[in-house]
């Protein structure tokens, strides 16, 4: 009860005029932001963080500094869905298993639905994540603290496992395509040693390691436009005869209950994967996206427009951006990158993260919480409000749209990185992917697997260091045990059902 | 299709071999120390550095001959196909569309980003889309001046300008 009335109260605080005013203008700042390819939250909240003292000097307090960058952090997670669905290139990591099925219905010429499904599930994951942390933010966080590097390393190769799902039918070629992702995330500069790994032919460029939006943007951005225009001899790709009107928009909304499964399933794994310190938004959301496919009673489906695929992985984004404030706030641990810079933040406005940041400041934490609540709200209308224009992107031609994507990919990399090096590495990457894609390589599991290949591997390797070696650390460890077993079935099933389906056949022909 | 297939299957076998090759590089500090001294487990330091990328590339390797057998087997689906790798409209694609983004890529060390942009959707809109002249430079010398405005100015991320960069100085002098 008291949670509820301290929840109330800091609701009340967020609403008030100069909050609520920076709650808006964060969450629209973070849309747009969050739907530039080469953009994401971290940008949009590391660029405006100086922006924030002239906020607390006038205010006096950190709350409504707090409040606008948490603010731009949610608004980012709902914009980086825009350009996956819109224009197929994933606008930051948490939005890459938003493409699979995003960008196929914007193809069919149902842009609206999706978008609209990723408004209305980000919404929910974003309110079930909230609620969740309100009720059990501290007794969360001392579980999140149970999690070592086993359990870490264990939930990578469970995330991995329902990657396989992601291939379809030719196993070889995924498992090629997680290999040669996590492989490729090798390259540069080895964490542990210090060493330089993979720098191929010796050009330095390489030293900087193959960075995740060099392969999303030229997989998903150079690639994916190629095949459409390879594949589409008409030149009318089906995406210009979407519907923008608002009845349209509000028949879409009368339809997201369809999508209720996959909204549950990614606001309940968002949150768990988003609390886990070093994880983050990313793991939640490619995680969800395979268990609502495995866990489908149409799994094929998936990956053609199906609006649980949309929903899973967007509901887990949000969902994991509040998650990830948990361990934030409450150890002191970021979450994720975002999340460590909002920790940059709160130090150098004099707080002290950590298990008594709630009882000792509860003037600072339960504002922000309710702010949670104000601003959930706020994106969701904002993006619905919106919707009419990113569709009106899709009445291009296509003619003119694809120049203006392959300048986009050109320039979301440079943007991200500033280097050249990877611009260019990102067109031979496109160019190489397309030739892929042409013989039925899957490479979003490359795309995945460079993501998670940098968390996976210090993980394993420490894992082996404190336990000289021995493997059976992750079957043996109370936590990683159950999710390493777990692991291993999902990787091996396919192996099953091959088996399985040799047995059956001699059976069949002698019937 | 097929001998495409396996040719692939035999050009990324081949790449995953050198990948085996250089993961087991020794460290720039010993280079006389043995090669793939580093892929196995190292007295007190655990995994050594080329651990997880040698192992990783042997999978692949021998994916690349799964993938090679079925493709002599014509059990994956690009195999089945009579057809051939790309057809005309295809390498079409692939010579204007992406030698376009390619020399896009070159033009920003010269021009920088604004001015190869505005390049390269002139030479999109007309040569492949056959726009109008009117709409075509009307887009092309807006993208660049949006983008300038949201990178540059809003963001201040500063894009480089090649060769036009004295052209920009005064726009500096007034937006940043």
């Amino acid at each position: 009860m008291d949670i509820v009335v301290a929840l109330m109260q800091g609701i009340a605080v967020a609403l008030e005029p100069m909050n609520l005013g920076l709650a808006i203008l964060g969450v629209v700042v973070g849309l747009f932001v969050g739907a530039m390819p080469g953009l994401g939250s971290v940008n949009g909240v590391a660029i405006l963080l100086p922006f924030t003292f002239v906020i607390q000097s006038m205010t006096g307090s950190p709350t409504s500094p707090m409040i606008f960058l948490a603010a731009i952090y949610y608004g980012a997670m709902y914009g980086g869905a825009i350009s996956s669905i819109t224009l197929g290139i994933p606008g930051a990591s948490t939005a890459v298993a938003t493409t699979f099925d995003g960008r196929p219905l914007a193809l069919k010429g149902q842009a609206d639905k999706a978008l609209v499904t990723a408004a209305v599930a980000s919404f929910a994951g974003g309110t079930i994540s909230n609620i969740l942390f309100t009720a059990f933010a501290p007794p969360l966080a001392s579980v999140a603290l149970k999690f070592g590097d086993p359990e870490i390393f264990a939930l990578m190769l469970l995330a991995f496992a329902t990657f396989i799902g992601l291939g379809g039918d030719d196993i070889p070629k995924t498992i090629f395509s997680i290999c040669l992702g996590l492989v490729l995330a090798t390259v540069g500069f080895d964490i542990v040693s210090g060493e330089p790994r993979l720098i191929f032919f010796e050009m330095t460029g390489f030293m900087n390691g193959i960075r995740f939006l060099v392969l999303a943007i030229g997989v998903y951005g150079i690639a994916e436009m190629l095949w459409t225009i390879h594949s589409t001899r008409s030149g009318d790709t089906g995406m210009a005869q979407v519907d923008v009107s608002a009845r349209r928009i509000w028949q879409n909304i009368k339809e997201f209950p369809e999508a209720w499964r996959g909204t549950l399933i990614g606001s309940a794994l968002g949150f768990f994967v988003g609390i886990l310190p070093a994880a983050g938004a990313t793991p939640g959301s490619l995680m969800s996206y395979g268990v609502a496919k495995m866990t489908s009673r149409k799994p094929e489906t998936y990956g053609k427009g199906s609006i649980d695929g949309v929903a899973a992985p967007e509901s887990a984004n949000n969902s994991a951006s509040t998650g990830a404030m948990l361990p934030m706030m409450t150890l002191g641990i970021p979450g994720s990158p975002t999340t460590a810079v909002l920790l940059a933040g709160m130090v150098i406005w004099g707080l002290q993260p950590g298990p008594l940041l709630f009882s000792e400041q509860p003037d600072f934490v339960w504002p922000l919480v309710g702010s949670f609540y104000i601003s959930n709200v706020i994106a969701l209308l904002v993006n619905l409000a919106f919707i009419p224009l990113f569709l009106w992107m899709l009445r291009m031609p296509f003619t003119i749209l694809a120049p203006i994507i392959f300048v986009l990919s050109l320039v979301g990399v440079y943007a991200a990185y500033q280097n050249m090096f990877d611009v260019g590495l990102m067109v031979m990457v496109g160019l190489a992917a397309f030739f892929l894609r042409v013989l039925d390589y899957p490479l979003a599991p490359a795309v995945l697997a460079i993501v998670l290949g940098p968390i996976a591997e210090p993980k394993l390797r420490q894992s082996l260091l404190f336990s000289d070696g021995d493997f059976t650390i992750f079957l043996t460890r109370p936590i990683a045990g159950p999710i390493t077993v777990i692991a291993l079935v999902l990787l091996l099933l396919p192996l099953f059902k091959l088996i399985r389906n040799k047995l059956r056949k001699p059976a069949a022909v002698a019937d | 299709m097929r001998t495409a297939e396996m040719t692939t299957a035999g050009l990324l076998a081949l790449f995953s071999l050198y990948l085996m090759w250089i993961s087991g590089a020794p460290p720039a500090w010993n280079p006389s120390a043995p090669r793939f001294a580093n892929i196995g487990m190292i007295e007190g330091e655990g995994p050594g550095s080329g651990f997880w990328p040698f192992w990783l590339s042997l999978v692949m390797f021998m994916c690349c001959l799964w993938i090679g057998w079925n493709g002599w087997r014509r059990k994956s689906g690009p195999s089945r196909q009579e057809g051939p790798f790309l057809d005309a409209h295809s390498w079409r694609t692939v010579i204007l569309v992406g030698g376009g983004v390619v020399g896009f890529w070159g033009l920003i060390y010269v021009l920088g980003f604004y001015g190869a942009i505005f390049v390269f959707m002139t030479y999109y809109m007309l040569v492949i889309g056959r726009h109008s002249l009117g709409l075509t430079l009307a887009i092309a010398t807006a993208l660049p001046v949006v983008s300038f405005f949201f990178f540059d100015v809003a963001m201040r991320i500063v894009l480089p300008k090649g060769y036009l960069e004295p052209l920009f100085i005064p726009l500096y002098a007034v937006f940043l």
